[in-house]
Protein backbone atom coordinates (compact mmCIF):
# COMPACT_ATOMS: atom_id res chain seq x y z
CA UNK A 1 0.00 0.00 0.00
CA UNK A 2 1.16 3.50 -0.72
CA UNK A 3 2.17 5.70 2.11
CA UNK A 4 1.19 9.13 1.01
CA UNK A 5 0.16 10.41 4.38
CA UNK A 6 3.55 11.98 4.93
CA UNK A 7 4.24 15.49 3.82
CA UNK A 8 7.41 14.56 1.99
CA UNK A 9 7.53 16.07 -1.47
CA UNK A 10 6.39 13.55 -3.99
CA UNK A 11 8.84 12.36 -6.56
CA UNK A 12 8.51 9.71 -9.16
CA UNK A 13 11.39 7.67 -7.92
CA UNK A 14 9.89 5.19 -5.45
CA UNK A 15 6.81 4.57 -7.54
CA UNK A 16 8.52 3.64 -10.75
CA UNK A 17 9.40 0.01 -10.98
CA UNK A 18 12.29 -0.41 -13.47
CA UNK A 19 11.39 -2.49 -16.47
CA UNK A 20 7.68 -2.09 -15.89
CA UNK A 21 5.24 0.30 -17.49
CA UNK A 22 3.80 3.06 -15.35
CA UNK A 23 0.34 2.48 -16.74
CA UNK A 24 -0.98 -0.71 -18.25
CA UNK A 25 -4.48 -1.31 -19.59
CA UNK A 26 -5.47 -4.89 -20.32
CA UNK A 27 -8.63 -5.45 -22.32
CA UNK A 28 -10.57 -2.72 -20.58
CA UNK A 29 -14.29 -2.40 -21.21
CA UNK A 30 -16.71 0.21 -20.00
CA UNK A 31 -20.22 1.05 -21.05
CA UNK A 32 -23.20 3.09 -20.02
CA UNK A 33 -26.60 1.53 -20.18
CA UNK A 34 -26.98 -0.47 -23.36
CA UNK A 35 -23.97 0.57 -25.36
CA UNK A 36 -20.36 -0.17 -24.68
CA UNK A 37 -18.06 2.81 -25.16
CA UNK A 38 -14.66 1.18 -24.66
CA UNK A 39 -14.44 -2.32 -26.10
CA UNK A 40 -11.22 -3.90 -25.06
CA UNK A 41 -8.56 -1.25 -24.71
CA UNK A 42 -4.99 -2.38 -24.06
CA UNK A 43 -1.88 -0.22 -24.01
CA UNK A 44 1.08 0.71 -21.87
CA UNK A 45 2.71 3.95 -20.84
CA UNK A 46 6.36 3.82 -19.86
CA UNK A 47 8.07 6.07 -17.34
CA UNK A 48 9.02 9.35 -18.99
CA UNK A 49 6.75 8.75 -21.94
CA UNK A 50 4.05 11.09 -23.15
CA UNK A 51 1.14 9.19 -24.60
CA UNK A 52 -1.02 11.24 -26.91
CA UNK A 53 -4.62 10.06 -27.19
CA UNK A 54 -6.18 11.07 -30.47
CA UNK A 55 -9.71 10.38 -31.49
CA UNK A 56 -12.97 11.91 -32.55
CA UNK A 57 -15.20 13.57 -30.06
CA UNK A 58 -16.91 10.89 -28.01
CA UNK A 59 -14.34 8.23 -28.76
CA UNK A 60 -13.55 7.78 -25.09
CA UNK A 61 -10.37 9.78 -24.47
CA UNK A 62 -11.69 11.31 -21.30
CA UNK A 63 -12.99 7.96 -20.14
CA UNK A 64 -9.57 6.34 -20.54
CA UNK A 65 -7.90 9.03 -18.48
CA UNK A 66 -10.54 8.93 -15.78
CA UNK A 67 -10.17 5.17 -15.63
CA UNK A 68 -6.41 5.51 -15.32
CA UNK A 69 -6.83 7.99 -12.48
CA UNK A 70 -9.26 5.67 -10.72
CA UNK A 71 -12.08 8.21 -11.01
CA UNK A 72 -14.17 5.62 -12.83
CA UNK A 73 -14.17 1.87 -12.56
CA UNK A 74 -13.91 -0.39 -15.56
CA UNK A 75 -16.66 -2.93 -16.23
CA UNK A 76 -14.03 -5.52 -17.02
CA UNK A 77 -10.34 -5.73 -17.73
CA UNK A 78 -7.33 -4.75 -15.64
CA UNK A 79 -5.78 -1.37 -15.09
CA UNK A 80 -2.38 -1.13 -13.47
CA UNK A 81 -0.98 2.24 -12.51
CA UNK A 82 2.31 2.65 -10.66
CA UNK A 83 2.22 -0.95 -9.62
CA UNK A 84 -1.35 -0.88 -8.31
CA UNK A 85 -4.29 -2.82 -9.60
CA UNK A 86 -6.89 -0.05 -9.52
CA UNK A 87 -9.78 -2.48 -9.69
CA UNK A 88 -8.76 -3.92 -6.33
CA UNK A 89 -8.44 -0.65 -4.48
CA UNK A 90 -11.22 0.77 -2.32
CA UNK A 91 -11.96 4.47 -2.67
CA UNK A 92 -9.93 5.56 0.36
CA UNK A 93 -6.82 3.88 -1.00
CA UNK A 94 -7.52 5.41 -4.38
CA UNK A 95 -7.67 8.82 -2.74
CA UNK A 96 -4.18 8.34 -1.35
CA UNK A 97 -2.99 6.93 -4.65
CA UNK A 98 -4.28 9.99 -6.49
CA UNK A 99 -2.01 12.26 -4.46
CA UNK A 100 0.70 10.99 -6.83
CA UNK A 101 -1.03 12.08 -9.97
CA UNK A 102 -2.13 15.33 -11.51
CA UNK A 103 -5.32 15.61 -13.52
CA UNK A 104 -6.18 18.52 -15.78
CA UNK A 105 -9.89 18.32 -16.49
CA UNK A 106 -11.26 19.08 -19.90
CA UNK A 107 -13.38 21.90 -18.54
CA UNK A 108 -10.82 22.97 -15.96
CA UNK A 109 -12.99 22.05 -12.98
CA UNK A 110 -11.47 24.78 -10.83
CA UNK A 111 -13.13 25.31 -7.46
CA UNK A 112 -15.11 28.40 -8.28
CA UNK A 113 -15.53 29.62 -4.73
CA UNK A 114 -11.76 29.63 -4.17
CA UNK A 115 -9.20 32.05 -5.57
CA UNK A 116 -6.57 30.92 -8.05
CA UNK A 117 -4.06 30.80 -5.22
CA UNK A 118 -6.35 28.63 -3.07
CA UNK A 119 -7.10 26.38 -6.03
CA UNK A 120 -3.46 25.83 -6.86
CA UNK A 121 -2.41 25.31 -3.26
CA UNK A 122 -5.36 23.03 -2.48
CA UNK A 123 -3.39 19.81 -2.33
CA UNK A 124 -0.40 21.40 -0.61
CA UNK A 125 -2.71 22.66 2.15
CA UNK A 126 -4.43 19.27 2.34
CA UNK A 127 -1.06 17.68 2.89
CA UNK A 128 -0.36 20.07 5.71
CA UNK A 129 2.64 21.77 4.22
CA UNK A 130 3.80 24.79 6.27
CA UNK A 131 2.08 27.96 5.13
CA UNK A 132 5.28 29.65 3.97
CA UNK A 133 6.33 26.76 1.82
CA UNK A 134 2.82 26.45 0.43
CA UNK A 135 2.81 30.07 -0.63
CA UNK A 136 6.25 29.85 -2.11
CA UNK A 137 5.45 26.73 -4.10
CA UNK A 138 2.15 28.16 -5.25
CA UNK A 139 3.90 31.27 -6.52
CA UNK A 140 6.51 29.15 -8.22
CA UNK A 141 4.00 27.07 -10.09
CA UNK A 142 1.92 30.10 -11.00
CA UNK A 143 5.07 31.69 -12.37
CA UNK A 144 5.64 28.50 -14.30
CA UNK A 145 2.28 28.88 -16.04
CA UNK A 146 2.73 32.67 -16.22
CA UNK A 147 -0.26 33.48 -14.12
CA UNK A 148 1.21 35.30 -11.11
CA UNK A 149 -0.83 38.38 -11.86
CA UNK A 150 -4.06 36.41 -11.41
CA UNK A 151 -3.15 34.95 -8.04
CA UNK A 152 -6.03 36.59 -6.15
CA UNK A 153 -8.65 36.31 -8.84
CA UNK A 154 -11.58 33.92 -8.87
CA UNK A 155 -11.91 31.37 -11.68
CA UNK A 156 -15.06 33.06 -12.92
CA UNK A 157 -13.04 36.18 -13.70
CA UNK A 158 -10.41 34.40 -15.80
CA UNK A 159 -10.34 33.91 -19.54
CA UNK A 160 -10.61 30.39 -20.94
CA UNK A 161 -6.88 30.12 -21.55
CA UNK A 162 -6.05 31.42 -18.10
CA UNK A 163 -8.45 28.95 -16.55
CA UNK A 164 -6.76 26.15 -18.44
CA UNK A 165 -3.37 27.29 -17.18
CA UNK A 166 -4.64 27.65 -13.61
CA UNK A 167 -5.95 24.13 -13.87
CA UNK A 168 -2.57 22.92 -15.08
CA UNK A 169 -0.90 24.77 -12.22
CA UNK A 170 -3.19 23.04 -9.74
CA UNK A 171 -2.35 19.65 -11.20
CA UNK A 172 1.39 20.33 -11.14
CA UNK A 173 1.60 22.12 -7.79
CA UNK A 174 3.11 19.29 -5.83
CA UNK A 175 5.08 17.90 -8.74
CA UNK A 176 3.32 14.62 -9.36
CA UNK A 177 5.29 12.12 -11.43
CA UNK A 178 2.25 11.30 -13.56
CA UNK A 179 -0.05 13.86 -15.13
CA UNK A 180 -3.22 13.49 -17.23
CA UNK A 181 -3.99 16.39 -19.52
CA UNK A 182 -7.52 16.13 -20.84
CA UNK A 183 -7.83 18.19 -24.01
CA UNK A 184 -5.86 21.14 -22.64
CA UNK A 185 -5.75 22.86 -26.01
CA UNK A 186 -9.37 22.36 -27.04
CA UNK A 187 -11.12 25.54 -28.01
CA UNK A 188 -8.07 27.75 -27.65
CA UNK A 189 -6.40 29.90 -30.29
CA UNK A 190 -3.17 28.50 -31.84
CA UNK A 191 -0.91 30.81 -29.83
CA UNK A 192 -2.41 29.90 -26.48
CA UNK A 193 -2.44 26.24 -27.48
CA UNK A 194 1.25 26.54 -28.19
CA UNK A 195 1.84 28.03 -24.75
CA UNK A 196 0.08 25.09 -23.20
CA UNK A 197 2.09 22.58 -25.21
CA UNK A 198 5.21 24.43 -24.06
CA UNK A 199 4.08 23.96 -20.47
CA UNK A 200 3.66 20.26 -21.06
CA UNK A 201 7.10 20.08 -22.68
CA UNK A 202 8.58 21.85 -19.69
CA UNK A 203 6.94 19.41 -17.32
CA UNK A 204 8.25 16.52 -19.33
CA UNK A 205 11.78 17.72 -19.96
CA UNK A 206 12.51 19.53 -16.73
CA UNK A 207 10.47 17.65 -14.16
CA UNK A 208 10.51 14.29 -15.88
CA UNK A 209 6.75 13.96 -15.84
CA UNK A 210 5.10 10.95 -17.42
CA UNK A 211 1.93 12.06 -19.10
CA UNK A 212 -1.15 11.20 -21.06
CA UNK A 213 -2.59 13.88 -23.27
CA UNK A 214 -5.98 13.78 -24.93
CA UNK A 215 -6.43 16.03 -27.90
CA UNK A 216 -8.16 16.50 -31.24
CA UNK A 217 -5.17 18.35 -32.62
CA UNK A 218 -2.57 16.29 -34.42
CA UNK A 219 -0.26 19.30 -34.17
CA UNK A 220 -0.09 18.73 -30.44
CA UNK A 221 1.28 15.25 -31.00
CA UNK A 222 3.84 16.52 -33.51
CA UNK A 223 4.78 19.40 -31.25
CA UNK A 224 5.48 17.03 -28.41
CA UNK A 225 7.38 14.65 -30.66
CA UNK A 226 9.56 17.18 -32.43
CA UNK A 227 10.40 19.69 -29.75
CA UNK A 228 11.90 19.74 -26.35
CA UNK A 229 12.28 22.32 -23.65
CA UNK A 230 15.86 23.38 -23.13
CA UNK A 231 16.63 24.25 -19.55
CA UNK A 232 19.71 26.34 -20.33
CA UNK A 233 18.11 28.69 -22.80
CA UNK A 234 14.65 28.40 -21.25
CA UNK A 235 13.18 27.86 -24.70
CA UNK A 236 11.55 25.26 -26.85
CA UNK A 237 14.02 23.85 -29.37
CA UNK A 238 13.69 21.21 -32.08
CA UNK A 239 14.94 17.78 -31.17
CA UNK A 240 18.09 16.73 -33.01
CA UNK A 241 18.60 13.05 -33.76
CA UNK A 242 19.44 11.29 -30.52
CA UNK A 243 18.65 14.51 -28.74
CA UNK A 244 17.03 13.01 -25.69
CA UNK A 245 18.42 10.36 -23.43
CA UNK A 246 17.09 6.87 -23.92
CA UNK A 247 14.16 5.85 -21.80
CA UNK A 248 14.80 3.25 -19.18
CA UNK A 249 13.17 -0.06 -19.75
CA UNK A 250 10.90 0.94 -22.58
CA UNK A 251 10.92 -1.33 -25.59
CA UNK A 252 12.44 0.63 -28.44
CA UNK A 253 9.86 -0.51 -30.92
CA UNK A 254 7.04 1.14 -29.05
CA UNK A 255 8.71 4.45 -28.52
CA UNK A 256 11.29 5.31 -31.07
CA UNK A 257 14.29 7.00 -29.59
CA UNK A 258 15.19 8.81 -32.77
CA UNK A 259 14.38 12.34 -33.69
CA UNK A 260 10.84 13.22 -34.35
CA UNK A 261 9.28 10.71 -32.04
CA UNK A 262 11.28 10.84 -28.90
CA UNK A 263 9.39 10.02 -25.75
CA UNK A 264 6.12 10.58 -27.48
CA UNK A 265 3.80 7.93 -28.73
CA UNK A 266 0.38 8.18 -30.19
CA UNK A 267 -2.76 6.18 -29.70
CA UNK A 268 -5.70 6.67 -32.02
CA UNK A 269 -9.09 5.54 -30.77
CA UNK A 270 -11.93 4.49 -32.99
CA UNK A 271 -15.17 2.72 -32.14
CA UNK A 272 -14.03 1.99 -28.63
CA UNK A 273 -10.85 0.29 -29.71
CA UNK A 274 -7.24 1.18 -30.27
CA UNK A 275 -7.10 1.87 -33.98
CA UNK A 276 -3.49 2.87 -34.23
CA UNK A 277 -0.60 2.80 -31.84
CA UNK A 278 2.88 4.04 -32.62
CA UNK A 279 5.07 7.02 -33.08
CA UNK A 280 4.15 10.43 -34.35
CA UNK A 281 6.47 9.81 -37.31
CA UNK A 282 4.48 6.78 -38.33
CA UNK A 283 1.40 8.93 -38.14
CA UNK A 284 2.94 11.38 -40.60
CA UNK A 285 2.65 8.95 -43.46
CA UNK A 286 -0.46 6.98 -42.74
CA UNK A 287 -1.18 4.08 -45.00
CA UNK A 288 -4.68 3.78 -43.71
CA UNK A 289 -7.69 5.56 -45.18
CA UNK A 290 -9.34 6.42 -41.88
CA UNK A 291 -6.14 7.85 -40.45
CA UNK A 292 -5.59 9.88 -43.61
CA UNK A 293 -9.05 11.29 -43.37
CA UNK A 294 -8.76 11.91 -39.67
CA UNK A 295 -5.41 13.67 -40.01
CA UNK A 296 -6.52 15.71 -42.99
CA UNK A 297 -9.64 16.93 -41.24
CA UNK A 298 -7.71 17.71 -38.10
CA UNK A 299 -5.35 20.14 -39.81
CA UNK B 1 -31.33 -10.34 -31.97
CA UNK B 2 -34.32 -8.19 -32.87
CA UNK B 3 -35.22 -5.90 -30.04
CA UNK B 4 -38.80 -5.70 -28.99
CA UNK B 5 -39.97 -2.52 -27.39
CA UNK B 6 -43.02 -3.52 -25.45
CA UNK B 7 -44.45 -0.90 -23.19
CA UNK B 8 -43.33 -1.78 -19.65
CA UNK B 9 -46.03 -3.50 -17.67
CA UNK B 10 -47.34 -1.87 -14.55
CA UNK B 11 -45.76 -4.60 -12.47
CA UNK B 12 -42.30 -4.23 -13.92
CA UNK B 13 -42.51 -0.47 -13.61
CA UNK B 14 -43.43 -0.85 -9.96
CA UNK B 15 -40.56 -3.27 -9.40
CA UNK B 16 -38.18 -0.83 -11.05
CA UNK B 17 -39.41 2.02 -8.94
CA UNK B 18 -39.00 -0.08 -5.79
CA UNK B 19 -35.51 -1.09 -6.78
CA UNK B 20 -34.64 2.51 -7.46
CA UNK B 21 -35.95 3.55 -4.08
CA UNK B 22 -34.08 0.84 -2.26
CA UNK B 23 -30.85 1.74 -4.03
CA UNK B 24 -31.19 5.36 -3.21
CA UNK B 25 -32.09 4.54 0.40
CA UNK B 26 -29.01 2.38 0.62
CA UNK B 27 -26.98 5.16 -0.91
CA UNK B 28 -28.40 7.58 1.60
CA UNK B 29 -27.68 5.34 4.59
CA UNK B 30 -24.12 4.97 3.39
CA UNK B 31 -23.79 8.74 3.24
CA UNK B 32 -25.20 9.12 6.75
CA UNK B 33 -22.78 6.56 8.15
CA UNK B 34 -19.78 8.00 6.36
CA UNK B 35 -20.57 11.66 6.94
CA UNK B 36 -21.13 11.04 10.65
CA UNK B 37 -18.23 8.63 11.01
CA UNK B 38 -15.82 11.07 9.43
CA UNK B 39 -16.59 13.55 12.17
CA UNK B 40 -14.71 11.39 14.64
CA UNK B 41 -11.58 10.60 12.65
CA UNK B 42 -8.88 12.90 11.31
CA UNK B 43 -8.42 14.84 9.13
CA UNK B 44 -11.16 17.23 10.20
CA UNK B 45 -12.10 20.41 8.46
CA UNK B 46 -12.92 22.68 11.38
CA UNK B 47 -12.53 25.78 9.26
CA UNK B 48 -15.18 24.56 6.84
CA UNK B 49 -17.39 23.49 9.73
CA UNK B 50 -17.21 26.93 11.37
CA UNK B 51 -17.97 28.59 8.06
CA UNK B 52 -21.04 26.41 7.65
CA UNK B 53 -22.15 27.08 11.24
CA UNK B 54 -21.95 30.76 10.49
CA UNK B 55 -23.90 30.29 7.29
CA UNK B 56 -26.60 28.20 8.93
CA UNK B 57 -26.73 29.78 12.39
CA UNK B 58 -26.11 33.45 11.87
CA UNK B 59 -27.63 33.31 8.41
CA UNK B 60 -30.92 31.86 9.61
CA UNK B 61 -31.15 33.76 12.89
CA UNK B 62 -32.94 36.69 11.29
CA UNK B 63 -35.81 34.76 9.79
CA UNK B 64 -36.10 32.60 12.90
CA UNK B 65 -36.40 35.65 15.15
CA UNK B 66 -39.02 37.35 13.03
CA UNK B 67 -41.01 34.16 12.46
CA UNK B 68 -41.10 33.15 16.09
CA UNK B 69 -41.97 36.55 17.45
CA UNK B 70 -45.13 36.37 15.41
CA UNK B 71 -45.77 32.70 16.10
CA UNK B 72 -45.64 33.40 19.84
CA UNK B 73 -47.95 36.32 19.29
CA UNK B 74 -50.49 34.48 17.22
CA UNK B 75 -50.54 31.59 19.69
CA UNK B 76 -51.72 34.02 22.35
CA UNK B 77 -54.24 35.63 20.03
CA UNK B 78 -55.77 32.30 19.15
CA UNK B 79 -55.86 30.83 22.65
CA UNK B 80 -56.62 33.96 24.65
CA UNK B 81 -60.34 33.89 23.85
CA UNK B 82 -60.64 30.35 25.16
CA UNK B 83 -58.78 31.11 28.35
CA UNK B 84 -60.81 34.25 28.87
CA UNK B 85 -64.01 32.24 28.66
CA UNK B 86 -62.90 30.18 31.61
CA UNK B 87 -61.30 33.15 33.34
CA UNK B 88 -57.92 31.46 33.29
CA UNK B 89 -55.89 33.97 31.32
CA UNK B 90 -52.79 33.22 33.37
CA UNK B 91 -52.63 29.83 31.67
CA UNK B 92 -51.59 31.60 28.48
CA UNK B 93 -47.96 31.41 29.57
CA UNK B 94 -48.22 27.64 30.04
CA UNK B 95 -49.82 27.12 26.68
CA UNK B 96 -47.35 29.23 24.76
CA UNK B 97 -44.26 27.78 26.34
CA UNK B 98 -45.37 24.15 26.09
CA UNK B 99 -46.39 24.52 22.48
CA UNK B 100 -43.19 26.28 21.58
CA UNK B 101 -40.66 24.17 23.42
CA UNK B 102 -42.17 20.81 22.71
CA UNK B 103 -43.40 21.22 19.22
CA UNK B 104 -43.39 24.46 17.31
CA UNK B 105 -39.85 25.52 18.15
CA UNK B 106 -38.11 22.42 16.81
CA UNK B 107 -40.50 21.69 13.95
CA UNK B 108 -40.89 25.16 12.49
CA UNK B 109 -37.23 26.07 12.93
CA UNK B 110 -36.37 22.84 11.15
CA UNK B 111 -38.74 23.72 8.31
CA UNK B 112 -37.30 27.22 8.01
CA UNK B 113 -33.75 25.89 7.97
CA UNK B 114 -34.74 23.18 5.50
CA UNK B 115 -36.14 25.83 3.19
CA UNK B 116 -33.16 28.09 3.53
CA UNK B 117 -30.16 25.81 3.99
CA UNK B 118 -31.12 22.43 2.56
CA UNK B 119 -31.71 24.18 -0.74
CA UNK B 120 -28.44 26.05 -0.39
CA UNK B 121 -26.45 22.92 0.37
CA UNK B 122 -28.05 20.83 -2.37
CA UNK B 123 -27.58 23.46 -5.04
CA UNK B 124 -24.01 24.21 -4.01
CA UNK B 125 -22.95 20.56 -3.97
CA UNK B 126 -25.00 19.82 -7.08
CA UNK B 127 -23.28 22.57 -9.03
CA UNK B 128 -19.94 21.24 -7.88
CA UNK B 129 -20.88 17.81 -9.19
CA UNK B 130 -21.98 18.99 -12.62
CA UNK B 131 -18.92 21.21 -13.10
CA UNK B 132 -16.70 18.25 -12.12
CA UNK B 133 -15.40 20.06 -9.06
CA UNK B 134 -16.23 17.04 -6.96
CA UNK B 135 -14.26 14.81 -9.33
CA UNK B 136 -11.45 17.35 -9.26
CA UNK B 137 -11.42 17.07 -5.49
CA UNK B 138 -11.22 13.31 -5.72
CA UNK B 139 -8.44 13.65 -8.27
CA UNK B 140 -6.54 15.81 -5.82
CA UNK B 141 -6.82 13.04 -3.24
CA UNK B 142 -9.41 14.67 -1.00
CA UNK B 143 -12.52 12.81 0.05
CA UNK B 144 -15.53 14.94 -0.94
CA UNK B 145 -17.58 13.21 1.73
CA UNK B 146 -15.14 14.39 4.37
CA UNK B 147 -14.47 17.82 2.95
CA UNK B 148 -17.99 18.70 1.81
CA UNK B 149 -20.60 16.56 3.55
CA UNK B 150 -19.20 16.13 7.04
CA UNK B 151 -18.68 19.84 7.83
CA UNK B 152 -22.22 20.58 6.71
CA UNK B 153 -23.73 17.77 8.74
CA UNK B 154 -21.73 18.59 11.87
CA UNK B 155 -22.46 22.29 11.52
CA UNK B 156 -26.18 21.67 11.10
CA UNK B 157 -26.40 19.26 14.04
CA UNK B 158 -24.57 21.70 16.30
CA UNK B 159 -26.38 24.81 15.13
CA UNK B 160 -30.00 23.76 14.94
CA UNK B 161 -30.43 23.27 18.72
CA UNK B 162 -29.04 26.75 19.28
CA UNK B 163 -31.42 28.19 16.72
CA UNK B 164 -34.29 26.36 18.37
CA UNK B 165 -33.34 27.78 21.76
CA UNK B 166 -33.36 31.25 20.24
CA UNK B 167 -36.68 30.50 18.54
CA UNK B 168 -38.32 29.36 21.78
CA UNK B 169 -37.10 32.42 23.61
CA UNK B 170 -38.21 34.89 20.96
CA UNK B 171 -41.54 33.08 20.64
CA UNK B 172 -42.12 33.57 24.36
CA UNK B 173 -41.26 37.23 24.06
CA UNK B 174 -43.77 37.56 21.24
CA UNK B 175 -46.34 35.74 23.33
CA UNK B 176 -45.67 37.98 26.27
CA UNK B 177 -45.94 41.18 24.28
CA UNK B 178 -49.27 40.16 22.81
CA UNK B 179 -50.69 38.92 26.09
CA UNK B 180 -49.66 42.17 27.74
CA UNK B 181 -51.59 44.19 25.22
CA UNK B 182 -54.62 41.95 24.75
CA UNK B 183 -55.03 40.29 28.14
CA UNK B 184 -53.19 42.77 30.24
CA UNK B 185 -50.98 40.04 31.72
CA UNK B 186 -48.05 41.22 33.81
CA UNK B 187 -44.51 40.14 33.12
CA UNK B 188 -44.22 38.09 36.30
CA UNK B 189 -47.52 36.34 35.73
CA UNK B 190 -46.60 35.37 32.21
CA UNK B 191 -42.97 34.39 32.68
CA UNK B 192 -43.28 32.43 35.93
CA UNK B 193 -46.12 30.40 34.45
CA UNK B 194 -44.24 29.94 31.22
CA UNK B 195 -41.11 28.69 32.95
CA UNK B 196 -42.88 26.59 35.56
CA UNK B 197 -44.96 24.83 32.96
CA UNK B 198 -41.87 23.21 31.53
CA UNK B 199 -40.72 19.90 32.89
CA UNK B 200 -37.47 18.11 32.36
CA UNK B 201 -39.03 15.92 29.71
CA UNK B 202 -40.14 18.92 27.72
CA UNK B 203 -36.63 20.33 27.67
CA UNK B 204 -35.19 16.99 26.62
CA UNK B 205 -37.75 16.79 23.86
CA UNK B 206 -37.00 20.31 22.78
CA UNK B 207 -33.31 19.54 22.61
CA UNK B 208 -33.25 16.07 21.08
CA UNK B 209 -35.60 16.93 18.26
CA UNK B 210 -33.40 19.60 16.70
CA UNK B 211 -30.37 17.31 16.90
CA UNK B 212 -32.19 14.69 14.88
CA UNK B 213 -33.84 17.18 12.54
CA UNK B 214 -30.46 18.77 11.88
CA UNK B 215 -29.06 15.40 10.95
CA UNK B 216 -31.98 14.68 8.63
CA UNK B 217 -31.91 18.04 6.87
CA UNK B 218 -28.17 18.12 6.30
CA UNK B 219 -27.77 14.52 5.19
CA UNK B 220 -30.75 14.67 2.84
CA UNK B 221 -29.42 17.90 1.35
CA UNK B 222 -25.90 16.51 0.90
CA UNK B 223 -27.27 13.30 -0.58
CA UNK B 224 -29.47 15.13 -3.06
CA UNK B 225 -26.63 17.47 -3.97
CA UNK B 226 -23.95 14.85 -4.44
CA UNK B 227 -26.08 12.55 -6.59
CA UNK B 228 -27.01 15.20 -9.13
CA UNK B 229 -27.01 14.09 -12.76
CA UNK B 230 -28.00 16.04 -15.80
CA UNK B 231 -26.67 19.57 -15.64
CA UNK B 232 -28.32 22.65 -14.27
CA UNK B 233 -31.75 21.14 -14.55
CA UNK B 234 -30.56 18.31 -12.32
CA UNK B 235 -29.33 20.88 -9.83
CA UNK B 236 -32.74 22.51 -9.80
CA UNK B 237 -34.47 19.20 -9.25
CA UNK B 238 -32.05 18.27 -6.47
CA UNK B 239 -32.64 21.59 -4.74
CA UNK B 240 -36.39 21.13 -4.82
CA UNK B 241 -36.30 17.55 -3.66
CA UNK B 242 -33.83 18.38 -0.89
CA UNK B 243 -36.33 20.83 0.58
CA UNK B 244 -39.37 18.64 0.01
CA UNK B 245 -37.85 15.40 1.26
CA UNK B 246 -36.21 16.95 4.30
CA UNK B 247 -39.33 18.91 5.28
CA UNK B 248 -41.66 15.95 4.97
CA UNK B 249 -39.22 13.63 6.72
CA UNK B 250 -38.83 16.10 9.56
CA UNK B 251 -42.59 16.27 10.10
CA UNK B 252 -43.05 12.51 9.94
CA UNK B 253 -40.14 11.85 12.26
CA UNK B 254 -41.44 14.59 14.54
CA UNK B 255 -44.63 12.65 15.08
CA UNK B 256 -42.86 9.44 16.03
CA UNK B 257 -40.30 11.24 18.16
CA UNK B 258 -43.07 13.04 20.02
CA UNK B 259 -44.78 9.73 20.59
CA UNK B 260 -41.59 8.06 21.82
CA UNK B 261 -40.49 10.94 24.01
CA UNK B 262 -43.93 11.42 25.52
CA UNK B 263 -43.92 7.72 26.33
CA UNK B 264 -40.50 7.91 27.97
CA UNK B 265 -41.24 11.05 29.97
CA UNK B 266 -44.91 10.49 30.71
CA UNK B 267 -45.70 11.79 34.14
N1 LIG C 1 -21.17 9.34 -17.17
C1 LIG C 1 -21.52 8.96 -18.41
N2 LIG C 1 -22.75 8.48 -18.65
C2 LIG C 1 -23.11 8.08 -19.89
N3 LIG C 1 -22.32 8.14 -20.95
C3 LIG C 1 -21.08 8.63 -20.80
C4 LIG C 1 -20.61 9.06 -19.52
N4 LIG C 1 -19.33 9.47 -19.65
C5 LIG C 1 -19.03 9.32 -20.95
N5 LIG C 1 -20.07 8.80 -21.65
C6 LIG C 1 -20.09 8.50 -23.08
O1 LIG C 1 -18.88 7.90 -23.42
C7 LIG C 1 -18.44 8.36 -24.68
C8 LIG C 1 -17.00 8.81 -24.59
O2 LIG C 1 -16.93 9.96 -23.82
P1 LIG C 1 -15.58 10.76 -23.59
O3 LIG C 1 -15.91 11.91 -22.70
O4 LIG C 1 -14.54 9.85 -23.10
O5 LIG C 1 -15.24 11.27 -25.05
P2 LIG C 1 -13.97 12.10 -25.51
O6 LIG C 1 -13.17 11.24 -26.43
O7 LIG C 1 -13.27 12.66 -24.33
O8 LIG C 1 -14.65 13.24 -26.35
P3 LIG C 1 -14.21 14.77 -26.47
O9 LIG C 1 -13.08 14.80 -27.43
O10 LIG C 1 -15.42 15.43 -27.03
O11 LIG C 1 -13.85 15.26 -25.12
C9 LIG C 1 -19.39 9.43 -25.11
O12 LIG C 1 -20.22 8.90 -26.09
C10 LIG C 1 -20.20 9.77 -23.89
O13 LIG C 1 -21.52 10.02 -24.23
MG1 LIG D 1 -13.10 14.46 -23.50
Amino acid sequence: MLDVSTTAPLTGAPLVVPGEPLIAFQDVHIGFGEDEVLRGISFEVWPGETKVLLGESGSGKTLIMKLAAGLLRADSGKIWVMGHDLGEMPEDELLRFRRHIGFVFQEGALFDSLTVEENVSFRLREEGLPEEETLQRTREVLQFVELEQAIDMYPGDLSGGMRRRASIARALADRPPLVFYDSPTAGLDPVTSQTIITLILRGRDIQGVTAMLATHRVQDAFGLAHFRFERESNRVVPIKPGGLPRLEGAPAADIEQTAGSTRTSVLVLRDGQVYFEGTAVALLHPADEYLKKFLASAE
Amino acid sequence: MPETHEPPSLFSAAVDACKHMIFSLQDYSLLVVRAMGNAFTPPSYWGDTLEQMDLIGVGSLGIVVVTFFFIGGVLVLQTAAQFQRFGETTLTGDAVSLALVRELGPAITALLVAGRNASGIASELGSMVVTEQVDAMRALGTDPMRKLATPRVVAMVLTLPLLVAAADFVGLIGGYVVSYFTLGLGAIQFWTRAVNALEFGDLVQGFIKPLIFGMIISTVACHQGLRVRGGTQGVGRATTSAVVISSVTVLVVDFFLAKALLYIFRS
